[in-house]
């Protein structure tokens, strides 16, 4: 087991073409669990395939605590992969599934057999180690393809790439259930490569968003939900993504088409300093109703969708459209809603990037 | 209303039905017809029941000629579909030369079957043959019209140059096929390149080598223009495969009865092959 640095690493697939991945500098702790989160063609596969070494880096290096991987075939490196759809071998059972990776490295099969079932019996997999690989369904071949990570006791990483996209989505609950036991067994680290940010969410402890090759922030669930350090994170996370609007900032409020809405005094010294493209963004579910009397912009309500434990407003703030999420047993009369942006939830963005972070958040 | 939609569909079919049975099942009867009577002309016709079958299977011509027959399939099979296998895994992946190197591939195939014996005819004389000329001029004593087991070598490789692309072409396919994914896997894993090759290609290309199997088997099974026109069936009998025999006895001797119980018998030994190899491919996906 070891800590994975990427030490200023980079990848163009031609050389002097685009950046698959941009320049970056990431350490994945030893025993981690984290989500790397994107859209798809982000460069997330990329950086999976380079860190298992199927693909070798075009700038910087990797390293496996003190040892430097880059140069190193996936072989050789302790590192198991599960792919997108179940990789088995179709005419081995699932015992020989397991043991293929051990017996490739010619060890003894008194400890494959000891080792394998060791690992079955953690995945569930006991009843079924002498039957056909080839005829079990989606989920018990995608935990066998787990299995051939964890089979071995060197492994210092599992990989995921989007392994739970052919698995029924009841049964998908389960395996990422599963997944969470053997972390917390194993204590190993592991990356889940995905796009759906509620595998994501659900799944790490860390989240590694990414956009266009590049490391937008890592963060914790809640600091992606609450400070997300680029507006991509913000659309990306949350159901529905944040609010933005174009703004002036004065003093210490942000001027939205004409509304004065305060924002913390310190974040709107910083994005005076920032300049560039200054945006102000708010959360859909952190805008809250007025009070009697209380100070509060209007928004024109368009439609109001009832989605069970709370209501979506779509509406307008002057020209920009925006989300609010209220209570259920909000009562919404007219056209008309007076909302507050409460100060410690309204962000300012500068040229997309959240001001005053520094380096902190920064990829 | 759904017994009105059937009807329908039986009109529908129809068209099939009737092209099927002019092209298929009315020569196929009239074989069945030919096989169980003596005849002597359009008005004098005798039934003589199984006389027909009895004679061919006691025939030692036709043995001798079913013996080669078999000897000639296996021999193609063994052949081709190891080095249709072997050579498909050369070829490259990706980039300019797969369009290249398929359309070479495909040339062979594309030559008229009696034009494929013709070249080879040409090109295996010991007299002005380039390949004839050549073996001889390194001491060999070469001379396919002459040497039986000449004939045989080169009726083989003439074989083998026609149709070993089409074991490779389809077996590129099944290659082409299988997901990147599945050779990472096996990188991590360790695996070696036979490895890969027994656990992951061999597999994974079952279904394309069923299909290759079935119909080099077949064709080489009922082979007849390229050895007709190489050796025409010499040197004596060498090389007289069965459907050659058949076609002396149906319209070089006029035999009619006995080459159409013997086309029968024929017919029904390739059915019974091919569903045998079609078993035993299948069930192999089941042992386990």
């Amino acid at each position: 087991m070891a800590r994975i640095e990427l030490n200023n690493l980079a990848h163009q697939y031609a050389p002097g073409g685009d950046y698959a991945l941009q320049p970056m500098q990431h350490v994945w702790e030893d025993g981690g669990a984290y989500a790397l989160l994107g859209p798809s063609g982000c460069g997330k596969t990329t950086l999976l395939n380079i860190i298992s070494g199927l693909l070798q880096p075009s700038e910087g290096r990797v390293m496996f605590g003190d040892r430097d991987v880059t140069t190193l075939a996936p072989e050789q490196r302790n590192i198991g992969q599960v792919f997108q759809f179940p990789v088995i071998y179709d005419t081995m059972s699932v015992f020989d599934n397991l043991a293929f990776p051990l017996r490739n490295r010619k060890l003894g099969e008194d400890y494959v057999a000891r080792r394998v079932t060791h690992i079955a019996t953690m995945l569930g997999l006991d009843g079924v180690l002498k039957r056909r690989a080839n005829n079990l369904t989606a989920d018990a071949k995608q935990k066998i393809s787990l299995g051939r990570g964890l089979v071995r006791e060197d492994v210092a990483a599992v990989l995921f790439d989007e392994p739970l996209t052919v698995i029924d989505p009841h049964l998908k609950w389960q395996l990422r259930r599963k997944l969470r036991e053997v972390h917390e067994q194993l204590n190993l680290t592991l990356v889940y490569v995905t796009h759906d940010q509620t595998e994501a969410l659900t799944f790490a402890d860390k989240v590694v968003v990414m956009l266009a090759g590049q490391v937008l922030q890592v963060g914790t669930p809640q600091d992606l939900f609450e400070r997300p350090a680029h507006t991509f994170v913000g659309y990306f996370i949350g159901s529905p993504g944040m609010n933005f609007f174009d703004c002036q900032v004065e003093g210490s409020e942000a001027i939205v088409d004409g509304e004065r809405i305060p924002v913390d005094p310190a974040m709107a010294e910083a994005a005076r300093r920032a300049g560039g493209l200054l945006q102000l963004g708010i959360r859909p579910g952190l805008i809250r109703p007025a009070e009697d009397g209380e100070p509060g912009h209007t928004i024109k309500v368009d439609t109001v969708e009832d989605l069970g434990d709370y209501e979506l407003v779509t509406g307008h703030l002057g020209q920009h459209k925006l989300h609010v999420r209220l209570e259920a047993s909000e009562k919404i009369s007219g056209d008309g809603l007076r909302v507050v942006f409460p100060k410690e939830n309204a962000l300012l963005y500068s040229d997309d990037r959240l001001v005053g972070q520094g380096e902190k958040n920064g990829g | 209303m759904d017994k009105r939609e059937y009807q329908w569909a039986w009109l529908m079919v129809l068209p099939v039905v009737l092209v099927v049975a002019f092209s298929a099942i009315m020569p196929l009867m009239t074989v069945v017809n030919y096989s169980l009577q003596d005849i002597f002309g359009p008005d004098s016709r005798f039934f003589v029941g199984t006389e027909w079958f009895k004679e061919v299977l006691r025939d030692p011509a036709l043995h001798g000629a079913l013996f080669r027959q078999i000897i000639f399939s296996g021999a193609v099979l063994l052949i081709q579909i190891p080095l249709g296998i072997a050579l498909a895994l050369c070829l490259p992946k990706k980039g300019p030369w797969v369009s290249v190197s398929l359309v070479l591939l495909a040339l062979p195939l594309l030559v008229p079957w009696n034009v494929v014996g013709t070249i080879w005819q040409v090109f295996a004389r010991p007299d002005v043959g380039l390949a004839g000329v050549f073996l001889n001029s390194i001491g060999l004593d070469y001379n396919y019209t002459g040497d039986a087991i000449d004939a045989w070598v080169t009726v083989l490789i003439m074989d083998v140059w026609h149709w070993t692309s089409l074991v490779i072409l389809l077996c590129y396919a099944g290659l082409q096929a299988i997901p990147d994914a599945f050779y990472q896997a096996a990188r991590i894993d360790g695996a070696s390149r036979w490895a890969v090759f027994r656990y992951i290609e061999l597999p994974k290309l079952k279904g394309v080598l069923l299909i290759a199997i079935l119909l080099r088997f077949i064709f080489s099974f009922r082979i007849y223009a390229e050895p007709f026109v190489l050796t025409g069936g010499g040197p004596g009998n060498a090389t007289t495969f069965l459907s050659q025999r058949l076609t002396t006895m149906a319209v070089g001797q006029f035999d009619l009865g006995p080459a159409a119980a013997f086309s029968l018998i024929y017919f029904l030994i390739i059915l019974l092959f091919s569903y045998v190899f079609y078993l035993t491919i299948l069930n192999m996906d089941r042992e386990g």
